[in-house]
C-alpha cells in the first residue's frame, strides 16, 4: 500500500514540470494562436542554463538564484525569438507557424550540443532538499515533496496574475478577441512579446527545476513536448486549469502504467487521450475552436490536370531518370533509390497536406510501420519479397486507419499535435517492445531477393513504384474523391450541405496517405537491409514536411521536386557537416519566412506572371475595370 | 388537417439555451412551389429555427417532417439527401476551385460518384454543370476561380450549387444579405422564377422588407421565439400585432407626426 502511495507522489512530482511547460504553451497559444513547437527546446535550454549557473554559483542562494536566473535568461532568448521570427509569421497559415517553431527546435538541439557537449550532465541536488522522508519503509525524496507543493503554488500565482493585474486582464481580453483589444488601443506587439516571455519563462523554469531529479541531455525537448501535447489535448488548449488537471492525470497514468504494462506503459496514456477525444474533442476544459481560419496568402489559381505536352515532358523526365544506371555507379544508384523512395513518402504527405489541408507532424509513423511490416513478414513469416512488398504496407494502412480515425476528428493545430503524439507512441512501441521489434537494435538482414538485389534493378523497382504512386495520387486528386477532400478543406459547411461526409472523406485520405507512406517504408527496409526505430522517428516526419514545403504546398505535385532537391541536398550536407540539424532548422525557418510558396510554387507564379504579361484582348466587362 | 401532404411541416418546435427560450412552440407547413418568408426582429429566433430545419441544431422538442419523413435531429447531409438545397447567410463555396468545379462536386455527390476512383472530375457532367450555371446567369464565369468572384456572383453560384441535387425545398438564410439593392431584386426574381418553374418550395429569412413583400407567397412572423402572425403579405402588413412589434418604426413615425403637430 505504502508503495502505491509513494508511486502516486512520484507522479504528482513529475506533474509539476509538465504543468509549467504545458501552461506556458497554453498561455502563448491563447493570445498569439501559435502552437509553439519550440516550447520543448526552451524547456531544455532552461535545464542546460540552470546546470551552468548552479555549477558556477555556490550555496543555497546560488542554486535557487541560478534556477530563476536561468529561466529569466531563456525568457530573454524567447523575447528575441519572438521579435525576430514570430512577428513575421503571426499572419501566416498555421502550418508555417508550426514549421518555423519546429525548425527552431532543430537548431536548438544542435546548438546545445555545440555549447554543452553531447554527454548527459548531472546537476547538483537542491540545497535544503537533499534528504528523504521515510514513509512506512519507503523513501520519499524531499525534493519531490517540494515539487508537489510547487504545482498548486504556480497555479495560484498564475490565477492571481490573470485575475488581479491589468496585464492579466489584457491577456484574457486578447485571448477572447485580440482584434478588439488592438482596436481599443492596446499595443499588441508588446502584449504578444510579454505573453511569449511569460510562457517561455514557465517552460524554462520547468526545465531548470528538473536538474536535481534527472540528467540533462539533448533529447529532453522532444520527450517533454510530446507529453505536453498530450496534456494540452486532454486538458484543452488555452486552459490553465486544464493543463494542471491533465498534467496530474498524465503523470499518474505514467507512474502507474509502468506497474501495469512495464514494457509499453505509453498505451495507457494513449487510451485515455483517445477516450477524451471521443467524449470531448476540445479537451476536458477547452472550448471548441472557432472555425478554422481561412488560409491567407493562398493563391487561388485552380489546379488542372497535365496537358498532353506536360504529360510527355513528365514521361521524358522519367525516361531520363531510368537511364541513370547507364552513367551512375553503385553509390549513385543507391542514392537514386533512396530519393525515389522519399519521392513516394513526400508525395503521400503532400496529398494529405495540400489536398486535404491536414498537416500531419507524424507521417513517419506509417512509413516506419510499412518498413516494420516488411521486416516482420520477411523474418517471422518468411514470405517472399513480392509478398512482403504487397502486404508490408498494410501495417501502415492499419496504423493510419486506427490513428487517422481519431486525428480527423480534430483539425489545424490539434491535428498536428495529435499526429505527432501518435507517431511518438508508435516509436515508443518499436523502441520498448524488444521481443518483437528488437528495440534499439532493430531488425537486421532484410535483403531483397536476387532479382532485385542489384543496385540497378533495385533502382528501377523503386523508380517504377515511385512513378506509379505519384501517378495514382494525381489521379485521385482529379477524381471526385480528391475534389470532395478539397471541398471539405475549403468549406466544411458547404461540403456537408451537398452531402459530403467530411470526416469519412478525410479519414479515407489519411488511410490512403498512410498506405502510400507504408509502401515507401517497405522499399526503404529492403534498401537498407534493416529496420530501426529511427524510421518512424520525428526527424523523418519533419524531413517529409520540409520536402512538401520546399516543393510548394499549394501545388499538385510539388513534393516530387521538393523530395529530390531536399534529399540530394541533405545527403550532401550530412557528408559536409556534423551540424545538419542546425542547417536544416535554419533552412526551414528561411523557407517559411522568405519563400513560403516553395520551388514549384515560385515557378508557377513566374510562369503565370509571364503569361499574363502577354498582351491579350480585354474580356467583355473588363474595359471599365481597366 | 392538411389534406395534400405538406412538403415541410413543423409541429411545436422548441429550443432553449439555458433559461432563454429561443424558439417556442413554432408550427407551420410549406407546400411544394410555395415561397415562404420567415421574418422577425433581431433575436426573434429566426436563425435557431432555420438551423433546426437544416440539421445544424437539434430541437429540444417538436417534430419536423420533410416529405413525410421525420428529420428532427438529422444531420445536414441526411436532410440534403431528402432533396433540400441550401444557401448561407455568408456564402460558403469552394474557394480554390473554378466556378464550374464548384457545381461539379455537388453533381458528383448527388449522383453518388464521390468514391468512384475512375471518374475524372474535370470531365464530370460538364453539360449539366453548364446548364445550372446558365440558369443562374453564371454561364460566362464557368472557368473563373471561385475565389475571384464578386459577392453577388458568389450568391448566384451558391444558388446553382444548391440546385444541383434537384431539390424539392430550398432553405435560404438571408439570401440577399450584403448585396446591392439591384442585385437583391435580381437574385430574388431569379429564385422565384426557378421555384415556380420547378415547383420548388422556398423558405427564406430576410431583413429587407421590399424583398419579402414582393416575393413571398406567405409570411411567418417570429417574435421572442413565438410565431405571432402568419398569412399573405397583405394580411401580415395589416396585422396590428406585427405593426406594434415588428414594424415599430411605423408607430414611431405616427408618434413623431403627432408630436410634431404640437411642436
Amino acid at each position: 500500500m505504502a508503495f502505491y502511495f509513494v508511486q502516486f507522489l512520484t507522479g504528482l512530482a513529475s506533474a509539476a514540470s509538465l504543468f509549467l511547460v504545458a501552461s506556458g504553451l497554453s498561455i502563448i497559444f491563447g493570445v498569439t494562436r501559435i502552437v509553439n513547437f519550440a516550447h520543448g527546446a526552451f524547456y531544455m535550454l532552461g535545464a542546460y542554463m540552470a546546470f551552468t549557473l548552479t555549477e558556477r554559483f555556490s550555496g543555497a542562494l546560488g542554486f535557487w538564484g541560478g534556477i530563476v536566473a536561468a529561466a529569466l535568461v531563456v525568457a530573454a532568448v524567447g523575447v528575441l525569438v519572438e521579435m525576430v521570427l514570430l512577428r513575421r509569421i503571426y499572419h501566416a497559415p498555421e502550418l508555417f507557424q508550426l514549421l518555423a517553431t519546429f525548425g527552431l527546435t532543430l537548431m536548438v538541439e544542435d546548438l546545445v550540443v555545440l555549447i554543452w557537449g553531447p554527454n548527459d550532465l548531472l546537476g547538483r541536488r537542491a540545497p535544503g532538499f537533499r534528504g528523504a522522508v521515510d514513509f512506512f519503509g519507503q523513501n520519499i525524496p524531499t525534493y519531490e515533496l517540494f515539487l508537489i507543493a510547487l504545482g498548486p503554488v504556480v497555479l495560484g500565482a498564475l490565477w492571481l496574475l490573470f485575475q488581479r493585474t491589468r496585464w492579466g486582464v489584457l491577456v484574457r481580453a486578447a485571448t477572447q478577441d485580440r482584434d478588439m483589444v488592438a482596436a481599443l488601443g492596446v499595443n499588441q506587439k508588446w502584449l504578444f512579446t510579454s505573453v511569449f516571455a511569460v510562457g517561455v519563462f514557465l517552460a524554462a523554469l520547468g526545465g531548470a527545476l528538473q536538474i536535481p531529479r534527472d540528467a540533462v541531455n539533448h533529447a529532453m525537448d522532444l520527450r517533454i513536448i510530446v507529453d505536453v501535447f498530450v496534456v494540452v489535448v486532454i486538458g484543452g488548449l488555452g486552459s490553465i486549469i486544464g493543463a494542471f488537471v491533465a498534467a496530474v492525470l498524465v503523470s499518474e497514468l505514467n507512474a502507474f502504467g509502468i506497474l501495469v504494462f512495464p514494457k509499453i506503459s505509453i498505451i495507457l496514456v494513449f487510451a485515455v487521450m483517445a477516450l477524451v477525444l471521443i467524449v470531448r474533442p476540445w479537451g476536458l476544459f477547452g472550448k471548441p475552436q472557432a472555425g478554422a481560419r481561412r488560409t491567407p496568402g493562398l493563391t487561388v489559381t485552380p489546379w488542372r490536370p497535365l496537358t498532353s505536352n506536360e504529360r510527355l515532358a513528365a514521361l521524358a523526365a522519367l525516361a531520363l531518370a531510368a537511364a541513370l544506371p547507364l552513367i551512375g555507379g553503385n553509390y549513385a544508384l543507391t542514392v537514386g533509390s533512396e530519393i525515389a523512395i522519399f519521392v513516394i513518402f513526400a508525395a503521400s504527405l503532400h496529398f494529405l497536406m495540400s489536398v486535404g489541408g491536414l498537416a500531419s507532424f507524424g507521417h513517419a509513423a506509417y512509413f516506419g510501420l510499412g518498413a516494420y511490416g516488411v521486416a516482420l513478414l520477411a523474418k517471422l513469416a518468411g514470405l517472399p519479397m513480392i509478398g512482403c512488398l504487397l502486404l508490408g504496407p498494410l501495417l501502415g494502412l492499419l496504423g493510419a486507419a486506427l490513428f487517422g480515425f481519431f486525428a480527423v476528428q480534430l483539425s489545424g493545430v490539434y491535428f498536428a499535435m495529435l499526429t505527432l503524439a501518435f507517431a511518438q507512441i508508435v516509436w515508443s512501441i518499436a523502441f520498448q517492445w524488444v521481443a518483437v521489434t528488437g528495440g534499439d537494435n532493430g531488425i537486421l538482414g532484410v535483403w531483397p531477393e536476387p532479382w532485385a538485389a542489384g543496385a540497378a534493378h533495385f533502382y528501377w523497382l523503386s523508380l517504377g513504384i515511385a512513378a506509379l504512386a505519384v501517378a495514382c495520387l494525381r489521379i485521385i486528386v482529379f477524381s471526385p474523391f480528391g475534389y470532395a477532400l478539397r471541398a471539405t478543406r475549403d468549406s466544411p459547411l458547404r461540403g456537408e450541405a451537398i452531402g459530403i461526409d467530411g470526416k469519412r472523406v478525410q479519414w479515407t485520405a489519411f488511410v490512403i496517405a498512410g498506405t502510400v507512406a507504408g509502401v515507401a517504408g517497405a522499399l526503404f527496409a529492403y534498401l537498407k537491409g534493416s529496420v530501426f526505430p529511427d524510421s518512424l522517428g520525428i526527424s523523418l516526419s519533419v524531413d517529409a514536411l520540409v520536402m512538401v514545403l520546399l516543393g510548394g504546398v499549394e501545388t499538385v505535385s510539388g513534393a516530387v521536386v521538393g523530395a529530390i532537391v531536399y534529399k540530394a541536398l541533405s545527403i550532401w550536407l550530412v557528408s559536409q557537416t556534423d551540424w545538419s540539424k542546425l542547417v536544416l532548422g535554419g533552412v526551414i525557418v528561411l523557407i517559411v519566412v522568405a519563400f513560403p510558396k516553395g520551388i514549384v510554387g515560385i515557378l508557377e507564379t513566374l510562369r503565370h506572371r509571364r503569361r499574363s504579361a502577354l498582351p491579350k484582348p480585354l474580356a467583355p466587362g473588363m474595359e471599365s475595370a481597366g | 388537417m392538411s389534406n395534400p401532404p405538406a412538403l415541410l411541416s413543423v409541429e411545436d418546435l422548441s429550443k432553449s439555451y439555458g433559461g432563454v427560450h429561443a424558439v417556442r412552440g413554432v408550427s407551420f407547413a410549406l407546400q411544394a412551389g410555395e415561397i415562404l418568408a420567415l421574418i422577425g426582429p433581431n433575436g426573434a429566433g429566426k436563425s435557431t429555427c432555420f438551423d433546426m430545419l437544416n440539421g445544424q441544431n437539434v430541437p429540444d422538442s417538436g417534430r419536423i417532417h420533410l416529405r413525410g419523413q421525420d428529420t428532427s435531429g438529422s444531420k445536414p447531409r441526411a436532410i440534403w439527401r431528402l432533396g433540400v438545397g441550401r444557401t448561407f447567410q455568408i456564402t460558403a463555396t469552394f474557394a480554390t476551385m473554378t466556378v464550374r468545379e464548384n457545381v461539379q462536386v455537388a453533381l458528383a455527390s448527388y449522383q453518388g460518384q464521390l468514391f468512384n476512383p475512375f471518374a475524372s472530375m474535370p470531365r464530370f457532367a460538364p453539360a449539366e454543370a453548364g446548364r445550372l450555371l446558365e440558369l443562374v446567369g453564371m454561364g460566362g464565369y464557368a472557368e473563373r476561380p471561385c475565389g475571384e468572384l464578386a459577392y453577388g456572383d458568389l450568391k448566384r453560384l451558391e444558388l446553382a450549387i444548391a440546385l444541383a441535387n434537384q431539390p424539392k425545398l430550398l432553405l435560404m438564410d438571408e439570401p440577399t444579405a450584403g448585396m446591392a439593392p439591384r442585385e437583391r431584386i435580381e437574385l430574388m426574381r431569379l429564385t422565384a422564377r426557378i421555384a415556380r418553374e420547378q415547383a420548388i418550395g422556398v423558405l427564406f429569412t430576410e431583413h429587407d422588407m421590399d424583398v419579402v413583400f414582393e416575393h413571398a407567397d406567405r409570411i411567418l412572423v417570429l417574435n421572442r421565439g413565438s410565431l405571432i402572425a402568419q398569412g399573405s403579405p397583405e394580411q401580415v402588413r395589416r396585422d396590428p400585432q406585427v405593426r406594434a412589434i415588428y414594424l415599430g418604426e411605423g408607430l414611431l413615425y405616427d408618434a413623431r407626426h403627432r408630436d410634431g403637430a404640437g411642436a
